[in-house]
């Protein structure tokens, strides 16, 4: 009960004075400390101010990055240039190796089922359309997110957890630098790029692989054959969704990683926490991305 | 970035009623009705024993937390945190963190060069042709490639140092610079905050009003001008050592941790 009162009064008296901070107001951030509660419904309603709470956060970050973004573009070009060229390379370039054998192994998973019941079914001129389906709208744009969100969504929020710990940010700060243009931005446009390009890359390479592995597995398809059945299932409209889903998806892991890493004060022992938050949203956040294109490729 | 020219008569720093909060806990109150003005030349040691909030006024006096209460003044201008349009203000204060507080990504070189690069648009190449200047008088040029954490704890804190001058500040905030450090640097740390007091050609022989935190006052004697103590939540101005002997507070000789000899 006493939960169900403390949450009651802070929350209202912080909504009614309007002092709900964008990064987690003192009162509110006492929720996620507090003993579990004892029934279904003070467990729904506290899942429910946390859910709020960081969305409000999220989007907050988002409009301040944008904001930023925005306001500053131009300033201190000689650093910040050099800097959203070393996120590109990390968050793309560095990754290719990975990226390559990845979309060996993405043309091998998808060809070498859909080859055995599309022969079964005598279907096999269906193999372009798969491909398109499959690999170029759903799985390629979708696991080039999940593994740029591995390899350095997980890294930003530690590197910027413990900058955050570290006193650093406030460093920053103490020298008139905004540490979201410093920190932020380039690791925005560093990733929404790298998903993009990566994506790219994976698609190309699991075409090319999936004829390979059709080609290995005897299957009667000539490679115009195969490309004029990609080239048939591909619309205009599939390029410009798949450059939106991947920006999409770069910016939002990037905006999820950087917020758990600093926009909440943190201590060093959080920092595992933070990250652990911030990959299980990054995947909730990319898939509902997925499903409202998957809505407009449906309804157009 | 140009510095914006300086008012006559105005302090540097005014402060009146004040309130501080606390970096890490924003519930919490570490000063309030703090009145305190510091003056274009004056040479600062705020004393308090750990925890007592010192880092937290520093923060605050720099700008980077808010007051909670009162109005705070930055050469005659009213200082709400992160404003654009005070940074120029902003960028005549300096601060060196108890720690360093230098950026682990970046090499010693780098991390003073980036104040530079920031603010001046400079290539790196330029910047750290002229952060080689300020390597050099820290003694730090040994290690001017290698990234803070491979670097003991006084050197980081001189590195710290340099980057804040990187800007040559009119006003440096300086927090607990004598913590840890052996006699060696301690001697280092007190002439050099006495000549930029005085003028150092680092800051073009121009006189930087210094603020320095402390728990421990002795060793400041004869290099500091003004003296106050931060006790239970209250900014106690004290003035200079010889009004030390004078003072009544229990927390002072806490601090001095001896009788205080005057001259």
């Amino acid at each position: 009960m006493a939960f169900d009162r403390l949450v009651r009064r802070n929350y209202a008296a912080v909504v009614h004075i309007g002092k709900i901070s964008a990064l987690g107001s003192p009162h509110t951030r006492g929720l996620s400390h507090l003993p579990l509660p004892r029934t279904l419904t003070h467990y729904l309603g506290r899942g429910l101010f946390r859910f709020l709470l960081t969305v409000q956060g999220l989007g907050a970050f988002a409009l301040i990055t944008l904001g930023v973004m925005i306001s500053k573009f131009g300033v201190a070009r000689r650093l910040m240039r050099p800097r959203v060229r070393e996120e590109i390379a990390r968050a793309g370039v560095r990754l290719l190796p990975m990226f390559l054998f990845m979309s060996a192994a993405l043309g091998l998973l998808v060809i070498g089922q859909a080859v055995s019941w599309l022969t079964r079914v005598g279907a096999i001129d269906y193999l372009g359309a798969i491909m398109v389906i499959v690999v170029v709208r759903e799985l390629g744009p979708l696991a080039t997110a999940l593994l740029v969100l591995a390899r350095i969504g997980t890294a930003n929020v530690i590197e910027l957890g413990t900058a955050r710990a570290m006193g650093e940010v406030e460093a920053l700060e103490a020298l008139g630098i905004d540490p979201v243009h410093y920190l932020i931005v380039p690791r925005v446009i560093g990733m929404a790029l790298g998903v993009f390009a990566l994506t790219v890359y994976l698609i190309l390479g699991a075409l090319l692989s999936g004829y390979v592995w059709a080609f290995l597995q005897d299957v009667p398809l000539r490679p115009e054959e195969y490309l004029r059945q990609l080239a048939g299932s591909l619309r205009g409209l599939d390029f410009v969704l798949l450059a939106l889903k991947t920006l999409a998806f770069g910016s939002v892991i990037a905006l999820v990683t950087c917020y758990h890493g600093l926009a909440q004060p943190l201590r060093l022992e959080q920092v595992s926490e933070a990250t652990v938050a911030a990959v299980a949203q990054s995947i909730i956040v990319c898939v509902l991305i997925d499903a409202l294109f998957i809505i407009i490729y449906l309804t157009t | 970035m140009e510095t914006p020219p300086a008012k006559p008569n105005v302090p540097a720093l005014q402060m009146e009623g004040v309130a501080v909060g606390s970096l890490h806990d924003p519930s919490a109150i570490v000063a309030e009705e703090v009145n305190w003005t510091v003056a274009p030349g004056d040479y600062w040691v705020v004393a308090g024993s750990q925890g007592s909030g010192k880092s937290d006024f520093l923060m605050m006096a720099a700008s980077l937390i808010a007051p909670r209460g009162g109005r705070y003044r930055m050469f005659g201008e009213d200082m709400p945190v992160f404003e654009d349009a005070r940074l120029k203000v902003r960028l005549r204060l300096g601060l060196v963190f108890d720690g360093g507080q230098l950026f682990h990504h970046l090499t010693i070189t780098e991390n003073i060069a980036l104040p530079l690069r920031y603010h001046q648009n400079l290539a790196q190449g330029e910047a750290e042709a002229a952060a080689r200047g300020l390597l050099g008088v820290m003694e730090l040029t040994p290690w001017a490639n290698r990234t803070p954490a491979t670097l003991g704890r006084s050197w980081q804190k001189r590195a710290g140092l340099a980057r804040a001058l990187a800007l040559q500040p009119d006003v440096l905030l300086v927090d607990n610079p004598l913590a840890g450090l052996d006699l060696r640097h301690t001697h280092w740390w007190l002439g050099f905050l006495d000549q930029l007091s005085k003028g150092h050609p680092l800051t073009g022989g121009r006189p930087v009003t210094l603020v320095v935190t402390t728990a421990d006052l002795r060793p400041w004697k004869g290099h500091a001008r003004q003296f106050a103590i931060l006790k239970s939540q209250r900014l106690v101005v004290l003035g200079a050592w010889a009004q030390l002997a004078a003072a009544s507070e229990d927390l002072l000789h806490e601090l001095l941790t001896e009788r205080i000899e005057t001259e």
